[in-house]
């Protein structure tokens, strides 16, 4: 007879090497306090805008309760497609090159396993969003991060990629405007990145979550540059830009050989995003009104909470998108998880370390503006009294 | 609307510091255009938004429709005037369609309010009908839900 086996030992070994977010780690902490603020959350504290949540319940009692097409609903593709060419200035096709998912996430899931091959490289700047290194790790790929640095707001430059560029390198992974950082990139600071994507027959994929929240400035996307659409995955979802995280429902846009690459693992993971939920967006895209609220909302809390910063000695610089700041904390002889720890337990406000961002995040901290003014004007009182005390 | 006017409109209590931050002015210009909006009139006065059913008061709330008969010189306006001048009156407005005049009026209680009706109301020379709706719950007022929504278990860390 053998020995039982510890049921840790049934785990696939790649998976349990895989670290935890720290997200999670600082989750956990957080959830065992009473009456925090929270800048911690990174998603819109408004509610779905009414007349989408209306849509989906005029759905749901129309009897919409059905599967859908693999690629999603057609008259949601279409409204992606008209979307897309109004706001990036891209053409897709909504029969064979707009795949509508389970959010953003299983967007780039699909998109980093239908390009990978066991062993290739994913290029993807940092700080970054916490899946994508694990993302490309599930996929068997080697990620390859690439640090960027607050004298260049976070910005990516050729010269940064060109030191990391390896024959085995096969996609670039981008996120502008970023999570953590709010960095966007303007047309002529991502046109030498394009060429460097040409130049290196690399697939770009670029995450654009963010890119309603973009204060200054039209957001611009990899996918519209000359040759780039071809070897382009353009991810876009409406969980941060019309407030729709618990709808879950994202899409990906990709010439047709890609598109139809994603599909395959798409139709036997997924079948197809949830119907409710891709009638709501049916309905999110037709206005750009409550969007254009949320923004400017944004925005003012965006101002009101670095001048705040800036003024209590945590340097900040205004990030031109997504809805965090991401201030230096590094100038008091803490990490970056010592300053959020002790913020916690002293102030009750909780922030996330810049390093559950990446390594280059030590120094940082994210604090989400998407929270109630009174509670951001609360947190800043409380963080001056800490940082006063350091 | 004017970013500033919106602000105030949310929120009249925000600090001319804070409204400074927010929109990227300075203290003092946020200071003197609101001191233009109120000289202008565009800002006619701050009032707290007060849910008074939660409040265990002696009040009602009734809107009335009326219908007048225009006059020669000045159409609706002196009877609109006169009637807006009772301190029973909260709000008043010019209508299109079925009627001309739409009074918000209050008063302690049913019976408070119908005698106003009928007693001033419509006894003023050029009143032509009266039609008295009371108001039994406030669900939304001045753009502010009674009941704010429930917030379900949004978590307080994610990524």
């Amino acid at each position: 007879m053998n020995a039982s086996k510890s049921p840790r030992s049934f785990v696939a070994p790649y998976l349990r090497d895989l670290p935890r977010s720290g997200i999670r780690d600082f989750f956990d902490i957080v959830s065992s306090r009473k009456d925090v603020i929270s800048l911690s959350i990174g998603e819109p504290d408004f509610v779905t805008p009414w007349r989408i949540r209306e849509g989906a319940a005029f759905a749901l009692s129309h009897g919409a309760t059905t599967y859908t097409a693999n690629r999603g609903l057609i008259e949601l593709r279409r409204a992606i497609a008209a979307y897309i060419q109004r706001r990036f200035e891209a053409a897709y096709n909504p029969d064979n090159e707009i795949l509508v998912t389970v959010g953003v996430s299983e967007a780039l899931d699909l998109a980093v396993r239908a390009v990978l091959e066991p062993g290739d490289e994913l290029l993807y700047h940092e700080p970054c969003y916490v899946s994508y290194g694990p993302e490309v790790l599930m996929a068997h790929g080697v990620p390859v991060a690439v640090a960027t640095r607050r004298e260049d707001d976070f910005r990516l430059t050729r010269e940064m990629l060109e030191a990391k560029v390896t024959p085995r390198t096969r996609a670039l992974l981008l996120n502008f405007p970023t999570n953590p950082t709010g960095a966007t990139m303007t047309r002529a600071e991502l046109a030498p990145i394009a060429e460097f994507v040409r130049e290196h027959d690399l697939v770009a994929i670029t995450d654009e979550v963010y890119s309603e929240l973009t204060y200054e400035g039209a957001p611009v996307s990899l996918a519209a540059f000359p040759g780039m659409k071809e070897r382009t995955i353009l991810l876009h979802g409406f969980s941060k830009g019309w407030a729709m995280t618990g709808f879950r429902v994202g899409y990906a846009c990709a010439p047709p050989e890609l598109s139809e690459a994603m599909m395959k693992i798409h139709q036997y993971i997924m079948m197809c995003a949830p119907i409710l939920s891709q009638r709501a967006a049916i309905e999110a895209l037709r206005s750009d009104s409550d969007t254009n609220e949320m923004r400017a909302s944004y925005r003012q809390r965006r101002n009101l909470m670095c001048g705040a910063l800036n003024d209590m000695g945590l340097p900040c610089h205004l990030p031109n998108g997504a809805f965090y700041l991401f201030p230096y904390v590094g100038g008091h002889g803490l990490t970056s998880k010592e300053f959020a720890l002790r913020l916690l337990d002293e102030e009750n406000v909780a922030c996330v370390p810049g390093t559950a961002f990446g390594p280059s995040g030590e120094g940082y901290l994210r604090c989400c503006y998407a929270t109630e003014l009174k509670a951001i004007k609360e947190a800043m009182t409380r963080i001056a009294r800490f940082v006063k005390k350091l | 609307m004017d970013e500033l006017l919106k602000l105030l409109k949310g929120n009249a209590l925000e600090t001319p510091a804070d409204l400074a931050r927010m929109l990227n002015l300075s203290e003092a210009e946020v200071k003197a255009r609101i001191a233009g909006y109120e000289r202008a009139g565009i800002i006619r006065g701050y009032q707290a938004i007060v849910n008074t059913d939660n409040l265990d008061l002696p009040l009602v709330q009734a809107v009335i429709e009326i219908k007048i008969t225009p006059e020669r010189d000045g159409g609706f306006n002196r009877i609109a005037e006169h009637i807006s001048k009772f301190p029973e009156v909260d709000a008043l407005h010019l209508m299109s369609g079925a009627y001309d005049l739409l009074a918000v009026v209050s008063g302690r209680d049913l019976k408070q309010v119908a005698l106003f009706v009928s007693a001033k109301l419509a006894s003023i020379e050029g009143v032509l009908s009266t039609s008295t709706h009371f108001m039994l719950k406030t669900y939304k007022e001045h753009g502010v839900l009674m009941q704010a929504e429930g917030n379900h278990e949004r978590i307080q860390v994610s990524a």
